[in-house]
């Protein structure tokens, strides 16, 4: 009778490590976002050069992959990956074969063979990266899934704080508006309070989610509270994610008069941020959003080197590590 | 680390000897470069910053020119980015540091300083970055050690020592702007510890 062994851990060739991909700011640890933001802030600074080309991620390829339309994302992803000298190719439901009534997986697996080494993905549907992770080898982006999480916002959102603030440690964030339908409330969420900023959420009842509080933040109704904030971030009123003929509020007028965002409700001095697109007048007054204490228009541009940073990260495998005294010794 | 091998580690160069190493290459600059105000020294991080510095200041103390100087990361230029694959990397990629360079680098003569001269594509590295910046009119090495074993086309104009030595050894350069002592040792460095670019 053939003896029967037990195989050793030790004794088994040694399985791959993980594929790196970032789906939620729950894969990140504290340590990941700061060296995410040291980076981008060395991507910012070669973009200050005439020539802002960096052969970094020469020759790998880039695949987006957009079933939810977008133009922020879209865009800086592209740009950041072209900033790095990778190939990217860009695809969009609209005028595709999912108009032919694809599936999400054959869309996957099809464009999976020309080998990207990253997928970034928006999708309506929540998990939608997680799918594509497992049915492909690429390194996997959410570019944002239904109302679950939007990561890189996120941390383009604290990379923002951190240069207009110089910290994030104890900065107060009171987040306005939809929270319901807000994949990035809740990347926001998770992200603040894992770097030590206080979060309040701000809104109708009917828009916070019960319980919401478990992630470490604060719930009001009152738009008042928004003024004991460092800054005040203003979320898009997102009627496409409405269920038909359910009234969260009474009328985008009403929504307005009572939460809306405007000058009187403000402090002078008090920053303010917006993940985009505005409705303007309805969660944002056009004054405010136009204002110099707007942080607007420096979040986009921090989603171009944020972008950067979590490409380069996933793609070197090597985390750009905070050197010890001990490491230093070893450089030369 | 340093403390493992502290019985088997060996110092070629003293303080004094680098000190010495230096005053040479900054004569040698001077000899080489008659318009100093078109000479400037771009240290490539970590330990070619200080060298650059020290450099300039010996230059300073003959001559009275204050030369141009920079530095220069090339985290982003490295050719060992490591992707896809599963493999794990064989060491952290180093922290990315600031590169400066202030100054037009038009029709200037850019001296690139590194501490250790090895495979050659850290310098190879260096002037791709260097050439994002600008187009120096020429680009010239300098290094404090050379340790041979090239594996590109590339030659110091200015060396402070040659010191054969085999792929199994390390040279560590040790200054005090970071190590808090001035020192050359060769270190004898285990198999499965690779060298990061060189």
């Amino acid at each position: 009778m053939a003896e029967l062994k037990v195989m050793r851990e030790e004794f088994l060739p040694p399985k791959p490590p993980p594929r790196r991909h970032l789906l939620s700011i729950a894969d990140l640890t504290r340590d990941d976002v700061e060296r995410l933001l040291g980076t981008a802030r060395s991507f910012e600074r070669s973009l200050e050069r005439e020539m802002k080309k960096l052969p970094t991620l020469r020759g790998r390829l880039v695949l987006n992959l957009f079933f939810e339309s977008s133009t922020r994302t879209s865009s800086s992803f592209e740009l950041a990956a072209k900033r790095l000298s990778a190939d990217t190719m860009s695809f969009k439901a609209s005028g595709s074969s999912v108009d032919k009534g694809e599936s999400l997986k054959d869309t996957a697996i099809t464009l999976g063979a020309y080998d990207p080494d990253v997928i970034v993905i928006r999708h309506a549907e929540i998990g939608a990266p997680q799918l594509v992770a497992r049915w492909t080898g690429a390194h996997v982006v959410n570019a944002g899934d239904g109302k679950h999480q939007h990561p890189t916002q996120a941390l383009l959102d604290l990379y923002t704080l951190n240069e207009e603030f110089g910290r994030i440690d104890g900065l107060h964030v009171a987040i306005v508006g939809d929270v319901l339908h807000s994949r990035v409330a809740r990347s926001n969420i998770q992200a603040l309070t894992m770097m030590g900023a206080r979060v309040t959420l701000v809104g109708p009842p009917s828009l916070i989610p019960r319980g919401i509080e478990a992630l470490g933040c604060e719930t009001t109704i009152d738009i008042e509270a928004i003024k004991a904030a460092d800054v005040v971030y203003v979320l898009r009123m997102q009627r496409e994610r409405m269920l038909e003929g359910a009234n969260y509020v009474p009328s985008l007028r009403e929504y307005a008069a009572r939460w809306g965002v405007t000058p009187e409700r403000l402090r002078p001095g008090q920053k303010v941020m917006h993940p985009g697109p505005m409705n303007r007048g309805v969660e944002i007054d056009p004054v405010v959003a136009d204002a110099a204490d707007a942080l607007i228009e420096t979040q986009v541009r921090a989603g171009l080197v944020t972008r950067m940073a979590v490409l380069y990260d996933l793609l070197t495998h090597g985390p750009v590590a905070v050197q010890t005294a001990a490491e230093i010794h070893e450089v030369a | 680390m340093a403390a493992a091998h502290v019985s088997t580690e060996k110092v070629l160069l003293d303080a004094e000897a680098i000190s010495r190493t230096l005053s040479r290459i900054a004569h040698e600059l001077i000899e080489a470069n008659p318009e100093l105000d078109r000479l400037a020294l771009v240290g490539i991080h970590t330990r070619g910053v200080p060298l650059a510095h020290r450099l300039r200041r010996l230059i300073a103390e003959r001559s009275d020119e204050e030369v141009e100087l920079g530095s220069l990361d090339i985290t982003f230029y490295r050719d060992d980015v490591q992707v896809r694959g599963g493999e794990a990397p064989l060491h952290a990629q180093p922290l990315v540091r600031a590169t400066t360079l202030d100054f037009p680098l038009e029709g200037m003569t850019c001296v690139l300083v590194d501490d250790v001269l090895y495979t050659g594509r850290t310098i190879r590295a260096a002037i791709e970055a260097l050439f994002d910046y600008g187009r120096p009119e020429r680009v010239q090495l300098a290094c404090l050690v050379d340790r041979g074993h090239r594996e590109l086309p590339i030659r110091p104009d200015y060396v402070g020592k040659n010191l054969p030595t085999s792929r199994g050894e390390r040279i560590q350069v040790q200054l005090l702007e970071v190590d808090e002592v001035d020192r050359v040792l060769l270190v004898p460095t285990p198999e499965e510890e690779e060298e990061p670019l060189g």
